[in-house]
């Protein structure tokens, strides 16, 4: 099959939105766990690793079939996520945004290191959910695993939306965001707010790091390059702002598979990073950010 | 009252000449055991990694400007360094100096716009300039050497003296730490101290009091990033061997990790974490194989969660509980007295 100029065009574009999908999912969660503790956990990409290893263990290693080892997988992702808040950010004595942001790092280096003792260094590979087959699309290919990936990201976004604005909880972790002093004096307890949001954003890093294994592998030291593509897109968003996050995850990952495709595949990390630097000069609270709430923040 | 303050500036006196001399000897005692011999090399690192240590501190403890930037600007050091005596056959010191005036002059065109970011989006824009650097070095095979490195570069010699022995670089780079320590001591305990202090705890107040916010930090970048750059320069002529992975983002991130671990709201925070981190990384984790990252992790976590204020808040706190103590011993006495 000839391939077109139209044609690779769109497959750049498919590409960098399957991608963008991951960094829009990592950056979510990042903004699940700023909106309530105003820090950055910097372990995120590490759910993401573990969701795609875990999977791996589960689905190929012990044979259990996909639909299973999926909800399987999210939960024990969850569990290191919850036990993460209860080991490692709620005992600090006197926490600031830099100390629980130095701590997640240090969670993150714990947590590859069991990961490299349990899985070595090697990447794995985890067979797609419908088949290898592409789809012919406008004279590019999909793979069908990258509709899974996108579709992933729409579920994720629906869920998430009738979350916070349906569901008591969900309407509480809101009212942490803009107040935590305010929402406990309204009952809300802010402590277990946090280990709420602590779950559900392993949760969604676990989701993204099963649906990108089968395109991308999944080895152990993915997940510090995922959180900083992920913070990239939170950022250039605006930090704790949903919409943002996927606008910028989507925005990041068009940016990296056109310039890595155009231009040159060793700058491809520069052009996004560009990018995002001149938007910051220009809105320092990236594209969604409201200024007047960015001054209320501590950090 | 009086009287306390008195003591304190006095401390500060005798803590630099303990530590002066603690850093003279050194080299004396290490010799004595050969289990002990090579720390005198890491040593070495260790101060290299103080002189961007307290530069951090400053930035970071006093003005409260976060940097992911800094493995750049001791890149930017190492590289030119490396680039310019190896390609160009260029005087070490001349190099150096180089260096120094390229940072500062990328610092204050970045400094300028990053540093009206706040928090986490003056994180991300440093921890960007860190990657973009990381990459220029990879990429630029023909000038840089690539993901290979830079090979054979020259050792420097002082007014003539070669540096060529371990010992000789010690004493020199520690030499240069002191002589910056003392600088930064009396910069906090000027105006300009009380300034980065007053940004650090409100940008809106010290402004209103009359300091110039946006210069003063621009000024603590710069200051910081011609430390890192300087300290970058020493360690391309001591290892005399540079690749990208000792200025990428990790090495950022470690940079942080040294100051929190050690407590960035004093200049002995800085030079306590490069101790602890570098002596970590290079020797001590070694003894744990595979599981090196796991103690890492765990080390990190216990520090912060148990020692909020870094290692070097530990005698002040020390001070303060036996203090307490021997409060409360007075208050036992008393009835009886009575």
């Amino acid at each position: 099959m000839e391939i077109t100029l139209f044609g690779q065009i769109i497959q750049y574009a498919v590409t960098g939105i399957t991608i963008g999908s991951i960094y829009a999912m990592v950056a979510i969660g990042f903004n699940t766990i700023y909106n309530v503790t105003e820090a950055i956990n910097f372990a995120q990409g590490e759910f993401v690793m573990l969701g795609g290893l875990l999977m791996v263990f589960f689905r190929v290693g012990l044979q259990i079939p996909t639909v299973l080892s999926i909800p399987l997988t999210v939960l024990v992702v969850t569990v290191v996520g919850m036990l993460l808040n209860q080991l490692a950010i709620k005992p600090i004595r006197q926490p600031s945004v830099l100390s629980i942001v130095i701590a997640t790092i240090g969670a993150s280096f714990f947590i590859r290191g069991i990961a490299m003792m349990i899985w070595g260094k090697t990447p794995f590979d985890l067979p797609p959910f419908s088949g290898r087959n592409p789809i012919p699309f406008l004279g590019a290919v999909i793979q069908p695993q990258g509709l899974w990936v996108m579709g992933c990201l729409v579920v994720v976004v629906i869920v998430l939306t009738i979350f916070f604005d349906r569901t008591i909880m969900g309407k509480a972790l809101r009212a942490c965001a803009v107040n935590p002093n305010a929402s406990s004096l309204v009952g809300i307890n802010v402590r277990f707010m946090v280990l709420i949001s602590f779950a559900l954003s392993a949760a969604i890093g676990a989701l993204g790091g099963i649906v990108i294994t089968p395109i991308s592998l999944m080895e152990y030291d993915r997940g510090a390059m995922l959180a900083v593509k992920g913070f990239s897109a939170c950022v250039l968003g605006g930090i704790g702002n949903f919409p943002g996050a996927v606008t910028g995850g989507l925005l990041i990952g068009l940016i990296e598979s056109f310039g890595a495709g155009l231009i040159s595949s060793g700058y491809k990390d520069v052009f996004a990073l560009l990018v995002l630097l001149a938007v910051l000069f220009v809105r320092p609270n990236g594209l969604f950010g409201n200024i007047e709430i960015s001054k209320i923040k501590k950090f | 009252m009086t009287g306390q303050k008195q003591s304190k500036t006095d401390k500060t006196g005798i803590q630099l000449v303990g530590f002066s001399l603690a850093i003279l000897l050194f080299p004396f005692f290490a010799r004595q055991v050969s289990f002990f011999e090579h720390y005198v090399d890491v040593m070495v690192f260790v101060g290299i990694n103080s002189l961007i240590t307290m530069g951090l501190c400053l930035l970071m403890g006093y003005a409260g400007q976060i940097s992911l930037g800094h493995a750049s600007f001791f890149g930017l050091g190492a590289y030119i360094s490396g680039v310019a005596t190896t390609r160009y056959g260029m005087d070490p010191w001349v190099c150096v100096f180089l260096g120094v005036f390229v940072s500062a002059g990328v610092a204050l065109v970045i400094g300028g716009p990053s540093l009206k970011l706040r928090g986490h989006y003056l994180a991300m824009a440093t921890l960007a300039f860190c990657i973009i650097v990381t990459t220029v070095f990879n990429e630029n095979v023909a000038i840089t050497g690539g993901p290979d490195g830079l090979a054979f570069i020259p050792g420097i010699s002082l007014f003539g003296y070669s540096l060529d022995s371990v010992t000789k670089y010690y004493y020199f780079v520690w030499g240069v730490v002191l002589a910056v320590l003392m600088v930064c001591l009396n910069v906090i305990r000027s105006r300009v101290g009380h300034a980065l202090r007053s940004i650090h705890d409100s940008e809106s107040a010290a402004s209103s009091v009359g300091v110039n916010v946006a210069k003063y930090k621009v000024h603590v970048f710069v200051w910081s990033a011609v430390m890192a750059s300087f300290a970058g320069s020493l360690y391309a002529h001591y290892l005399n061997f540079i690749n990208p992975s000792s200025f990428n983002l990790f090495v950022s991130i470690k940079l942080l990790i040294m100051i929190v671990l050690g407590g960035m709201y004093s200049l002995w925070g800085g030079i306590v974490g490069a101790m602890l981190v570098t002596f970590l990384g290079y020797e001590w984790l070694h003894y744990f194989e595979d599981a090196e990252v796991v103690v890492y992790g765990l080390i990190v976590l216990v520090i912060i969660i148990f020692m909020p204020g870094g290692l070097a808040s530990l005698p002040e706190k020390a001070n303060r509980l036996w203090a307490e103590r021997t409060d409360s011993s007075h208050q036992s006495v008393k009835p009886f007295v009575q």
